[in-house]
């Protein structure tokens, strides 16, 4: 049995010794869409990627990816993790790597591939990301954007059938984040099925299929980001959009 | 004596052969140093409790037990139990100890400097921590810590004079023995001065060249001179 959606969620928690930080998270994930996250500062939502790619171990609840369950699944987690891109806030390239190194260093040690191939698709990834003429450079010669773009086609170079995203834009000045929202728009059109933790609400009005409010580790509510900006339910999700309509 | 016969037939063979005994121990010495260090550090910075505390107490042991009491344990305490070891041996095993507990501290405290992310997003891509370590963490870690290691390899230069406190003739024994066979004690020192000073002088240059060629822009050494 196959089921409809390429991700569940099932009733997530996790605790910080005696801190509840997720409390029973649900959700379920088509192929090709985008979810946004958004909610205050400390609510989880970091925890709560890192827990699906099991950076951080829940201490209850399921998450599956096309029906395999990615939770418990001890050491073939780095399995799972090739199947689950990430990009994150401060982009984490490996800073003894150019460019396409790093794009191509996953393919060959993990999946095996063979250095002129891993080459040539690294080269494509980094010209879907426009970064193709930035190849040979290293990680500290690269502005945040261009940094940020490579680690979205590292992430890219092992096919991944999700990619989450953590804050990609928030160390990002208002230029550079433009350059990589682009780049993330185009994945969610090309049918990407993306996780994605901001507060950008023009990227989620554009390409999001459903924004995800979400506070004190728990979905407040959720639904068309159309819905959630103009007529929010939640009086706390309606005082949340207001303050972050005011940037 | 004619000081040109002196210096032609009689110094320069003996240090001669002891350079190349000095070489020859720190030459095998390097290597396994270098090997033993990196599992030491990678134990004690990765590994489970008791194989943590194992590492570091091995630090701890070798790091402050003097090198000439380790030489003499190897080469006279340990045939009282039945371990022969030829002097030479007993002299290459006590420098790899030696200097892999010192080089461990250089490594692990380059991998402690990398920052966490690092690791993260290898381990996000699908690598096992063992390939993390392989391919991320080492290659960086490594290159910070040259400094220290390199300041390990001219006090290994050094050191390695101890010995000839077990009756292996390098170079400072050498230098010993003509000195006191002729009498001509700063002659001869001086000369086995000289060549060390060289030695010391062309590692620098060597670990000069090898820091520009693995350079990577804005990832800094940390400095250890
Ligand atoms: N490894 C950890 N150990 C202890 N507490 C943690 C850890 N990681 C996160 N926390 C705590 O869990 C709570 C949720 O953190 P999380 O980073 O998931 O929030 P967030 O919604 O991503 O917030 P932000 O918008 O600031 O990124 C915070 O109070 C944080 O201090
Ligand atoms: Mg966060």
């Amino acid at each position: 049995m196959t089921s409809e959606y390429i991700l569940r969620i099932v009733d997530l928690h996790k605790n910080f010794g005696d801190r509840e930080v997720l409390h029973g998270i649900s959700f379920n994930v088509k192929k090709g869409e985008t979810i946004v996250f958004i909610g205050p500062s400390g609510t989880g939502k970091s925890t709560l990627l890192r827990c699906i790619n099991q950076l951080t171990e829940p201490d209850k609840g399921h998450v599956f990816i096309d029906d395999d369950e990615v939770t418990g699944c001890g050491y073939r987690i780095s399995e799972y993790r090739q199947r689950i891109g990430m990009v994150f806030q401060n982009f984490n390239l490996f800073d003894h790597l150019t460019a396409v190194q790093n794009v191509e260093i996953a393919p060959i040690r993990v999946r095996k591939m063979k250095p002129a191939e891993a080459r040539k698709k690294a080269m494509e990834e980094l010209r879907r990301v426009g970064m193709q003429d930035w190849a040979d450079h290293y990680p500290s010669e690269l502005s945040g954007g261009q940094a940020q773009r490579v680690s979205i086609a590292r992430s890219l170079a092992m096919d991944p059938e999700v990619i989450l995203f953590d804050e990609p834009t928030s160390a990002l000045d208002p230029e550079l984040t433009r350059e990589v929202l682009e780049v993330m728009k185009d994945l969610a059109r090309s049918g990407m099925t993306m996780l994605v933790v901001t507060h950008e609400m023009g990227f989620a009005r554009s390409v999001a299929t459903e924004v995800v409010f979400m506070e004190g580790g728990q979905i407040v509510e959720q639904g068309p980001p159309a819905e959630i900006m103009k007529n929010p339910k939640h009086p706390r999700t309606r005082e949340f959009i207001g303050k972050i309509a005011e940037h | 004596m004619d000081p040109v016969i002196f210096l032609t037939q009689i110094l320069i063979p003996a240090l001669w052969q002891g350079l190349i005994i000095t070489l020859e121990l720190v030459l095998l010495t390097a290597p396994f140093g270098l090997l033993l260090g990196v599992g030491i550090a990678l134990g004690r910075q990765y590994g489970g409790r008791v194989l943590s505390s194992l590492c570091a107490g091995y630090i701890v042991f070798f790091k402050g037990c003097p090198l000439l009491l380790l030489l003499f344990m190897l080469y006279f305490g340990l045939p009282t139990i039945g371990i022969i070891l030829p002097a030479f041996t007993a002299s290459v095993i006590g420098f790899i100890l030696c200097n892999a507990a010192y080089n461990s501290e250089y490594i692990r405290g380059a991998i402690k400097s990398i920052k966490d992310g690092q690791m993260t997003a290898a381990q996000a891509l699908g690598m096992t921590k063992v390939q993390a370590i392989e391919t991320i963490i080492l290659p960086q870690a490594l290159r910070r810590a040259i400094p220290g290691l390199s300041n390990e390899f001219i006090y290994l230069i050094k050191y390695s004079s101890l010995a000839y406190m077990i009756t292996v003739v390098e170079l400072s024994g050498a230098g010993k023995l003509v000195a006191t066979k002729y009498f001509l004690y700063n002659e001869t020192f001086l000369a086995v001065g000289i060549v060390y000073l060289a030695l010391v002088t062309l590692t620098t240059f060597g670990v000069d060249r090898l820091e520009k060629r693995l350079a990577i822009p804005g990832m800094v050494q940390k400095s250890g001179r």
